[in-house]
């Protein structure tokens, strides 16, 4: 173990003015950058809890982690967008009802802290909207799988569970608008208020959103799992520079830790991007709802002060959900290399 | 039906806009913890300046602050990306497949 208290493996933050393991920064942005790729979201959730850990101040936390979002997600929306996963017009759309909202829930949030009742409010509604996604994920999957085993026939999307979309897109209010690649027109209001809505509760709650919105793009608005996953880390890509630079203005970034964090999630989020190609949505939905609800189980723990046991579940999630995403990607490729010698073969 | 939805329509772009004025009546910004970076004990000439910028002059560091995560971020991309496409993999295509 002297191994681990080498000079060298720990780097000076100067903002900050405290001494990293560097390794663990690295280790961070990695495994941040797996599952962000694969489910589509930032992942403060897991960053958080994981710099706190190495010794970063809280202050500096959640700034550091919403710059590196931002980076990583720029990546992994790179590769997204090669594979035609990204609908930038929807995007866009979604985009201005995103920061509209965020802007509305750190109002309430701000008017909460007056009253002093903010820390307490701000969790137990974290823990009923993760409570609500994790309901619609497993309720989907039974539903479709119910479908399937009665025999109803299959849309063009195969048997879908829970398809509340398809009466949202019966609502025309103009402008419609028709989203090419995720394959539906709908009238530009509903992703608006669908964005707009998780962008209050995501300012609201303190995080980047993709947790909520992921879910939203595939239940409320309609998009394809994997297009749902693409588009919203676009999301999250211009809305984690934005956060960035207000973090930055008060202070709360560490610009060091951002850039070795980055490394390692570039890394990541080439494994979790390219393992979306050979997952199918319904596989990648229920390991979503998986990941949610060992989040919902770690904030209830740390209500109740069981400050050890929700780090250890949290970190706990991160390495078997990035273990299960790295092994489908790694299955994927040798399979896909293998199929294509054997045509070059014959 | 047409003249009720354009309403719809125009109501709602109302909200929307107005929405953030509405609520920023809540409440004034909660106090701020200010951080000083300690410049005495860096050494190196780029760490020193970005710190001498945070203590002086915020909003130049928070704009370097933003372009560097951004260019960082899509020249790692674009290095991956290089990588990723010498493991011969098809990297362009894919099927939606949900089940």
């Amino acid at each position: 173990m002297e191994f681990l208290t080498a000079d060298w493996l720990y780097m000076y933050m100067p903002i900050a003015g405290v001494n990293i393991f560097w390794p663990g920064l690295v280790l961070i942005g990695f495994s941040v950058g797996v599952i962000g790729g694969f489910f589509g979201m930032g992942g403060a959730w897991m960053v958080t809890p994981g710099l706190n850990i190495l010794g970063f101040p809280m202050a500096f936390a959640i700034g550091t982690d919403i710059a590196h979002i931002a980076g990583k997600s720029m990546v992994s929306t790179m590769r997204h967008s090669k594979f035609g996963n990204v609908d930038y017009k929807l995007g866009f759309v979604m985009l201005a009802g995103t920061m509209v909202g965020i802007e509305c829930g750190a109002q309430v949030i701000m008017y909460l802290e007056r009253l002093g009742v903010v820390g307490s409010v701000v969790r137990w509604v974290y823990v009923g909207f993760l409570a609500l996604i994790c309901w619609m994920v497993f309720y989907d999957y039974y539903k479709a799988v119910s479908k399937t085993k009665k025999g109803e026939a299959a849309g063009e999307r195969g048997v879908e569970g829970i398809t509340w979309y398809r009466t949202l897109h019966k609502i025309k209010i103009p402008p419609m608008v028709h989203f090419k690649t995720a394959g539906f027109v709908c009238s530009a209001w509903l992703p608006i208020i669908v964005s707009y809505v998780t962008g209050v509760l995501a300012g609201f709650l303190g995080i980047g959103g993709g947790l909520l919105r992921m879910p939203a793009l595939v239940y409320l608005i309609g998009a394809p799992t994997h297009i749902a996953v693409g588009t919203d880390l676009f999301e999250v890509m211009i809305s984690g520079l934005y956060g960035a630079f207000t973090y930055t203005l008060k202070g709360r970034i560490e610009l060091v830790a951002v850039f070795v964090m980055l490394t390692g999630a570039a890394i990541g989020a080439q494994i979790g991007t390219v393992a979306t190609k050979y997952s199918k949505g319904y596989g990648i939905r229920i390991a979503f709802g998986i990941a949610v609800a060992c989040c919902m189980v770690s904030i209830i723990l740390k209500e109740f002060n069981f400050e050890i046991l929700a780090a250890v579940l949290i970190l706990g999630t991160i390495t078997a959900i990035c273990i299960y995403i790295m092994k489908i990607m790694f299955q994927g490729a040798a399979k896909e290399l293998r199929e294509k010698k054997a045509r070059a073969g014959a | 039906m047409r003249k009720w939805k354009t309403k719809v329509a125009a109501v709602l772009t109302g909200l929307w806009l107005t929405a953030p004025e509405l609520l920023w009546a809540a409440g004034k910004k909660a106090s701020e913890l200010v951080v000083v970076a300690d410049t005495r004990v860096i050494e190196s000439g780029v760490l020193k300046y970005f710190a001498n910028l945070y203590n002086t002059n915020i909003l130049l560091f928070a704009v370097w602050a933003v372009v560097l995560t951004a260019v960082y971020g899509a020249f790692l991309g674009w290095l991956m990306d290089q990588i990723m496409e010498r493991t011969g993999l098809d990297l362009h295509s894919r099927d939606i497949v949900e089940h």
